[in-house]
């Protein structure tokens, strides 16, 4: 029983081989490895985007690191402390986008922040596009799978009550991440292609509805810029028109580092926030954006490997929903600033300056870093 | 429940395994797509969007050329060009119009005029990005406020340009007329390129008539500007072509001696080099200050002037036309000796009237009782009109016609004096076509003493004086002496094609030449007055132009008539006799009798230009004399 032995014996001596370091620390080699190239390759790009200006670089390697640790401390934990705190996490979220709504502070005319006295601001709707997979898999697991009908309509009013409160402040990007993040547990949990053939027809009729009771007139006008750019030139088509220009120009293989004119000259707004792989398609061309959607691809392929090779349901739902919101990120955003999908406040994940989200998505990898790592060898 | 019992583990893994496998699917779709986007853009349509970037960052900025610059005869600068700085706006980038507009009101003075032409101009057509000027000439308070709260205030600029400015501007208005914004006929007719950066075209006199030397060549830039369309660099440049610098005939100080002579009164002198044909000095008085125009006269001070019964805008010099009254008799005298109509000898009874016919209609002599004999020269000197009466009668319109035309009448002889008219020469040809009538001989009796049909500008008057001045050789009259650069004046200054008046006997010329000399040093000479003291000889001749026509008995009282229905008076000579330096003829607007106002006016003029100017300050005595009236 060579095998059986060499089990034993890294499950006694965690240190002894390169996967038992790894697993004693709790961090998934693989993992690390391409969210470290892809932050590095990030800060490359802020650097241009916000125009050589070191201070934003340093601020924005600052959040890295604290996002880095915060995964570290998420990996730590066992998978099933997060099953057991969900309710909890749940309702306190839920606790908190109501205060937002209540008492909440404000830029821009939305109203995301909850200023409590002697904390950094803190922004509920961040927190929920974690607590909101872990409550829906929470739910689900707890009964068979695949799902019976009442069972997905709990878990998607477990998504669309904080989807709608998030509406409400109104910050539709995040919003539609957080709603994402249930409906995929849903889907992973086994949903059947009635229901989902069903869910489909369902915002078909509902989409219309929500242009015409819910969506703000600024959103409508994203949506229609979207269709027509050219409608509105120096208004809301001023970002799409202009990133296109970014991007198209940069050609095969860019204008080079730092070289990007469009960027450079303040054509492009938000260069280095949400409009910041424009900034990359034009300083690095197409091999440039190749590149980063083949290391955002390996990423996802990695995470959705963890949740394949999960070990309970729970776990499995998690690391699934989670691997599909950090995808819907980059394709959102991607698509925003080529001109594809309407521009909503999404950022390119990891690569975009701001620390929110940076945070909750690295403690995101921190609990696939855990599923990954407190698997249990007895029943691999 | 306990978690992971009762359930069948295995095929919830199989479950989520085949769920995460279409999930795996999506990702490959969903990113396909967007490198298929990229693909697109970056690949497929990557030329268009090299071009719109290319477009968006480098833009082409037209450079107008500096103005050139005008000098006088001395080099004394008559038209520079100062910057001025305006505030202009992009509505493009202007978030909101009202209240940018409303911040400015409470940063800069702003007219109700300036903020009516804005929302005018905001209302035409015009190139996207384009600036919009809202207020010219900035002071530095201004522009220091505008800096201050720049950025508060986008798409508000403050811009520099080069203007027009007329050091001397009341004394050269008129003569070298001035810029203005460019309209909208001029629009039609100018090089569209060679003006992009241009705002500013000549509206009259030598700014009008060498318009294209003076503007230059366009220039281009182009330049690297950033979203809000500040220019970060230059990239490339052409430099334009500045306006060539000329320099005028005109003498500053004569000019301004002019306007002295004539201040507080209305009139025009003009100055004529004879052996050049240059334009010395050219008078209308009052003036106005052409700086004014440049930028744009607001719509009060514009109606104060145009309104003004001085008529200040009125180029009196130029398009004043007179009755050139006696000054027309050495002219006529030429005309008359050498056609044969009188002779050196002839002699004739002035009992101070003259009858076509016996019986007939009288036609008064300005000195009631007559002259008495007078010959060709006395009838010159003192001025006689039945002389000339008869003389005329004797030519007929069309001698008159013919030699009058030869001295520049009825025509506009200058080479480029923009906007001078060309007074009245009657025929027979005229008055049938504008007046359906024969030509009568009372008609001709009229002409005979520059009265009648008959109509001159004073630089008619001039140029006519000139040519006797030059004993019949014709020279143009211009202004441009010649062009600071490579070109020679040939090549803008267009060539005369007046032929020298040739007479049976060149000596008919010095004849009446000695006649106006005896106008002024003779001892009946009309113009004795003015000409006492002179170290040098001068030859002229002074007139009366009637503003209205006494009935035939009634009496002229100077103090009855109100000062604006008085005599123009009248004036041309030049000096010396032999070698003449200068012609002139000036017209004082009821200032009553030529000898008495106007040739004394000549005098000084003379007196400056031969003998030197008066310092700064030294009086000027150019009183109206008692003398006679003609």
């Amino acid at each position: 029983m060579a095998a059986g032995s060499m089990f034993s014996e890294s499950l006694r001596h965690p240190l002894s081989g390169p996967r038992g370091i790894w697993s004693f620390l709790h961090i998934d080699p693989v993992l690390m490895l391409l969210l470290l190239a892809l932050i590095a390759g990030g800060l490359v790009v802020l650097y241009s985007g916000a125009d050589q200006n070191m201070a934003v670089v340093k601020a924005q390697g600052v959040r890295m690191g604290v996002a880095l640790v915060v995964m570290l401390v998420f990996a730590q934990l066992d998978p099933s402390v997060f099953r057991r705190w969900a309710p909890w996490l749940f309702a306190a979220g839920i606790a908190g986008l109501a205060a937002v709504l209540l008492v909440g502070v404000g830029a821009k005319g939305a109203q995301r922040w909850l200023a409590i006295p002697g904390l950094p601001r803190f922004q509920p709707s961040e927190l929920m596009k974690l607590v909101v997979p872990m409550m829906a898999a929470w739910y689900l697991s707890r009964h068979y799978l695949p799902p019976r009908l009442r069972h997905v309509a709990v878990a998607l009013l477990i998504a669309l009550m904080p989807m709608a409160m998030i509406i409400l402040q109104p910050d539709l990007g995040t919003s539609l991440l957080v709603g994402a993040a249930g409906i995929f547990v849903v889907f992973f949990a086994g949903i059947s292609w009635r229901l989902i053939g069903a869910f489909f027809a369902m915002v078909s009729v509902a989409a219309p509805l929500m242009w015409f009771f819910v969506m703000r007139d600024y959103q409508k006008q994203r949506v229609l810029t979207l269709l027509d750019p050219q409608s509105d030139p120096l208004g809301a088509g001023w970002n799409i028109i202009q990133s296109k220009t970014a991007i198209g120009s940069g050609g095969m293989d860019g204008k080079g580092w730092l070289q990007g004119t469009q960027s450079h000259l303040e054509f492009l707004p938000e260069s280095h926030t949400d409009f910041i792989v424009a900034v990359l398609a034009e300083e690095f061309g197409f091999v440039g954006m190749l590149t980063l959607l083949v290391l955002y691809l390996l990423i996802i392929l990695r995470c959705l490997y963890i949740a394949a090779t999960a070990q309970d349901s729970f776990s499995r739902l998690l690391a699934g929903a989670l691997t599909m919101t950090f995808f819907i990120y980059v394709f959102v955003n991607v698509g925003m600033v080529s001109g594809l999908l309407p521009v909503v406040g999404v950022p390119l994940p990891l690569v975009s300056y701001g620390g929110t989200s940076s945070v909750t998505l690295m403690a995101a990898f921190g609990v696939l870093m855990s599923i990954q790592t407190h698997r249990r060898m007895i029943s691999a | 429940m306990p978690w992971g019992e009762f359930k069948d583990t295995a095929a919830e893994r199989r479950l989520f395994q085949r769920r995460t496998v279409v999930m795996l699917l999506l990702v490959f779709v969903l990113l396909s797509l967007l490198i298929a986007r990229m693909y697109q853009l970056q690949v497929v349509e990557h030329d268009i969007y090299t071009t719109l970037s290319d477009k968006n960052r480098v833009q082409v900025q037209s450079v107008a050329p500096p103005r050139g610059l005008v000098y006088d005869r001395n080099d004394v600068l008559l038209a520079e060009n100062r910057p001025v700085f305006s505030v202009t706006l992009v509505p493009e980038r202007v978030g909101d119009m009202e209240q940018t507009l409303a911040k400015l009101q409470g940063m800069l003075s702003i007219s109700d005029e300036d903020m009516e032409r804005f929302h005018r101009r905001l209302l035409e057509p015009r190139r996207p990005f384009q600036e919009l000027p809202l207020r010219y000439d900035l002071n530095e308070q201004e522009i220091a406020r505008l800096a201050v709260h720049r950025h508060e205030l986008p798409g508000v600029e403050v811009s520099a340009e080069l203007v027009r400015y007329y050091p001397h501007s009341e004394l050269t208005a008129h003569a070298l007329g001035y810029v203005g914004r460019i309209n909208r006929q001029e629009l039609q007719r100018i090089d569209p390129v060679n003006y992009a950066g241009t705002n500013y075209i000549g509206k009259s006199g030598v700014e009008r008539f060498y318009e294209q030397l003076l503007h230059g060549r366009v220039g281009y830039q182009h330049v690297e500007t950033n979203a809000r369309g500040r220019t970060l660099r230059v990239l490339e440049r052409e430099n334009p072509v500045p306006g060539e610098d000329i320099r005028l005939h005109m003498d500053l100080r004569l000019q301004q001696l002019a306007h002295e002579l004539l201040d507080g009164r209305r009139g025009a002198i003009i100055a004529i080099e004879p052996s050049t044909g240059g334009i010395l000095a050219l008078a209308s008085v009052p003036g106005f200050d052409a700086n004014l125009f440049v930028t744009g006269i607001g719509v009060e001070a514009y109606r104060e002037l145009s309104k003004s019964v001085d008529k200040p805008l009125f180029n009196r010099a130029l398009r004043g036309q007179y009755p050139p009254g006696s000054t027309l008799k050495p002219m006529l005298a030429v005309a008359a000796l050498d056609s044969g109509a009188v002779t050196r000898d002839k002699t004739i009874w002035d009992p101070g009237y003259f009858r076509l016919t016996p019986g007939g209609r009288p036609w008064r002599d300005w000195k009631r009782g007559g002259h008495g004999w007078v010959d060709l020269t006395a009838a010159v000197a003192e001025s006689c009109d039945i002389y000339f009466y008869e003389a005329a009668v004797a030519m007929g319109v069309d001698t008159m016609h013919q030699y009058l035309s030869e001295f520049g009448f009825g025509e506009d002889a200058t080479l480029d004096v923009a906007g001078a008219l060309s007074g009245l020469l009657p025929s027979r040809d005229w008055k049938r076509a504008v007046h359906s009538e024969p030509w009568y001989p009372g008609d001709s009796v009229n002409l005979g003493i520059g009265q009648g049909y008959m109509l001159a500008t004073p630089l008619q008057l001039a140029t006519a004086t000139s040519v006797l001045a030059n004993r019949g050789n014709w020279s143009e009259p211009r202004l441009l002496k010649d062009i600071k650069g490579d070109r020679s004046i040939d090549e803008v200054l267009p060539t005369g094609n007046h032929q020298s008046i040739e007479l049976e006997n060149p000596d008919d010329w010095e004849y009446v030449v000695e006649a106006m000399a005896e106008v002024m040093h003779g001892s009946k000479g009309t113009a004795r007055g003015a000409a006492k003291g002179a170290p040098y000889r001068m030859a002229g001749k002074t007139g009366t132009a009637q503003v209205f026509s006494l009935a035939e008995d009634e009496e002229y009282d100077e103090e009855e008539i109100r000062e604006r229905l008085r005599d123009h008076a009248l004036f041309v000579g030049f000096a010396p006799v032999d070698d003449p330096q200068i012609a002139v003829s000036v017209i004082v607007e009821n200032g009553g009798s030529g000898s008495g106002t106007a040739a004394p006016v000549a005098r000084a003029m003379f007196d400056a230009w031969l003998l030197g100017f008066p310092e700064e300050g030294e009086a000027l005595v150019v009183g109206s004399s008692e003398g006679d009236s003609h």
